[in-house]
């Protein structure tokens, strides 16, 4: 029995997952059920993420993404799945503009994809990289197994109780978007520190955005009567 | 431990071994703690209502009715309405079983011992346990009946609300520890129980009350039961259920009971370390031996998983205490109490952590610290306090950043 590479299978069974209810949300006809095969799909993502040691963003792809779906599921699908929605027929017209659009989409990704060269070959210095900035959790390549940590083997623990050993992290992106760009200290002449605030102002911008959307979606959503007549 | 393995047998045998022993010790939970969970509710319900309960089968206690309850529901006749949506009414429980499953991959039982240490292990705990309401809503409209889909759009409006004053809770802790690897978390908490972060500050013990509640309504336990009100929908989501899916969803309802009192216990409550820590007095620690170590470990899961019971206990309690609540009490206990406290109670933590001098800020250094001072300073040494005073915009710096820069002179 040759050798059996786990992480490969892994990836593989992931991504025939997603792939296949993919193509499940286009075949099906009830919508219910696509939404239900959209999750998995989704989901399955989240996997890849998980499986290429980013979890910061496999965590976010369930949250936001499969989350996300669910509430759509709920209020946009089940509760307005009457009559001729319940189930969807494609007519020809609909299938070949889709199939123009996927086509351009696929042709234009899978070259892109086929020619990153350090996704076939690995990159050695990525490692070593990583190691030293500890801000690139999701360049690990897909043949190298993020670290397992066991009981046996912990890393060496500095007086506070931390390991001094830098794990790829998620935390020099949170400090990013707070204003301190950890990763980048080393890199800038020492006079033009001060001026590196991080993603502050765009993470603010979305909030403001946010915010407003909400507003607005709570100004829209709200009780049409007069506060005169109440009856 | 699969390396180790490795070499007795072929490596991909021993990988595989590995990773099913791992995936076998955490499923315990769920299912055999399920059956432990019935058996306290069905004590702990009687004594409150006078009775004695389950006193026959097995002798004292009546412990053995909690296998009489398992065999019962797997002998049941599966039944599936003729209306029903075959498939999606047949994955539903399974679904539901799996978010609550996967929610106890990254919830460490002791110093390291923890399936998959996340380095945002509380984010992915709350992501999948938010999942869980997917295998209810699901279950709710396959089935083809009005009670059943009532049900599952009260727990979908319930859940989803309810998610907003949980985050915002589980925000204070993180914010404290300065990170979301609840292995660090609870690292951070060692020592006597005036460590736990509940004794942070008074306004971390107002969120514990209020991440319960929270907690309690997005598990879909009583007094926050709507989905499932029998009084009014029979048994709401899962009234068309039976035998072993019915089994699965009490399953999934109590794996993600003992998984929101785990990382209750964690964030707040010192998680493996105990009121005294009694491991390290006796030297029960890794620095000794690896067989110490490990016993210290097993100590710290005892106490880990008894903080777990005593919470799922709790819960027990509560539940046949209150009476009910509306759906719009609901709505309202969710939108005009809890997420404004949640939102108060964040503000008083981090004017707290930053303003007194050692009262908070201290112990949110060390983790920020390590990248803020020392992510440079991997080969160069030297220039890291040069970097510390100026790696900072000091208009924008918040929280965390701020913190560390004030302090970081008495940290080097």
């Amino acid at each position: 029995m040759g050798p059996v590479n786990w992480h490969t299978f892994f990836f593989y069974l992931y991504a025939l997952v997603a792939c296949g209810f993919g193509v499940a949300v286009v075949i099906s006809t009830n919508i219910v059920r696509m939404a239900m095969y959209l999750i998995v799909s989704l989901g399955a993502t989240a996997g890849l993420f998980f499986l290429a040691g980013a979890d910061f963003v496999g965590a976010m792809q369930l949250m936001i993404y499969v989350g996300g779906t669910l509430v759509l599921l709920i209020f946009g699908v089940m509760l307005t799945a009457q009559g001729p929605l319940i189930s969807l027929r494609t007519s020809g017209g609909d299938w070949i503009v889709a199939m123009l659009l996927a086509g351009c989409l696929g042709a234009l990704l899978i070259p892109a994809g086929l020619t990153v060269k350090s996704w076939n070959t690995g990159r050695p210095d990525v490692k070593e990289e990583v190691a030293q900035s500890g801000a690139q959790a999701v360049l690990v390549s897909a043949d190298q197994k993020p670290p397992v940590p066991t009981a046996g083997d912990m890393p060496d623990v500095n007086e506070d109780g931390i390991p001094d050993k830098q794990p790829i992290t998620a935390a020099p992106l949170g400090l990013g978007l707070l204003g301190a760009r950890v990763d980048k200290l080393e890199n800038v002449p020492a006079a033009l520190r001060p001026g590196m605030s991080g993603y502050l102002l765009p993470f603010e911008v979305i909030s403001v955005h946010l915010l407003v959307v909400l507003v607005g979606a709570a100004y829209l959503a709200r009780s049409k009567r007069r506060a005169g007549n109440r009856s | 431990m699969a390396e180790a393995l490795a070499n007795y047998v072929w490596p991909w045998l021993a990988y595989l071994l590995v990773g099913v022993l791992q995936a076998g010790l955490l499923l315990i939970v769920p299912l055999v703690g399920a059956m432990f969970f019935v058996w306290i509710e069905r004590k702990v319900s009687a004594r409150i209502q006078d009775r004695l309960g389950p006193t026959r089968c097995g002798g004292k206690f009546g412990w053995l009715q909690l296998l009489a309850d398992g065999l019962k529901l797997i002998t049941k006749e599966d039944l599936r309405p003729a209306d029903a949506d075959a498939v999606l009414f047949r994955v539903a429980p399974y679904i539901s079983l799996c978010a609550s499953f996967a929610a106890l991959l990254a919830l460490p039982f002791s110093n390291g011992w923890v399936a998959q240490e996340l380095d945002v292990g509380v984010f992915f705990i709350l992501a999948v346990v938010g999942l869980e309401v997917f295998g209810v809503i699901l279950a709710g409209y396959a089935s083809a009946s009005k009670w059943s889909l009532f049900g599952a759009m009260r727990e979908a409006a319930q859940v989803v609300s309810y998610e907003v004053p949980l985050g915002m809770c589980v925000v204070v802790p993180v914010m404290i520890a300065g990170t979301m690897n609840l292995v660090t978390i609870g690292q951070l908490q060692a020592g006597l129980f005036t460590n736990w972060f509940i004794f942070h500050d008074p306004f971390t013990f107002i969120t514990f009350w209020v991440y319960f509640t929270c907690a309690t309504a997005s598990v879909n336990r009583a007094p926050f039961d709507l989905a499932e009100a029998e009084s009014e929908l029979v048994a709401g989501f899962h009234t068309e259920y039976s035998g072993f899916r019915w089994l699965s969803f009490f399953m999934a309802e109590y794996g993600s009971m003992f998984a929101v009192s785990g990382l209750a216990a964690i964030l707040f409550f010192g998680g493996w370390n105990g009121p005294i820590p009694v491991a390290s007095l006796l030297g029960l620690t890794p620095e000794h031996g690896p067989v110490l170590g490990w016993i210290g470990n097993l100590l710290g899961l005892l106490n880990f998983v008894l903080k777990c019971i005593f919470g799922v206990t709790f819960m027990v309690w509560v539940r046949w205490t209150l009476p009910r609540l509306r759906i719009d009490q609901v709505m309202q206990v969710c939108l005009k109490y809890c997420t404004p406290i949640a939102a108060v109670m964040f503000l008083g933590a981090t004017i707290w952590t930053f303003l007194l001098p050692g009262g908070g800020g201290l112990r949110s250094m060390p983790y920020a610290q390590r990248y803020v001072l020392n992510a440079p300073a991997v080969e160069a040494k030297p220039q890291a306090p040069a970097a510390k005073n100026v790696a900072i915009d000091s208009g924008s710096a918040v929280n965390d950043v701020t913190a560390v820069s004030r302090t970081a002179p008495g940290g080097e």
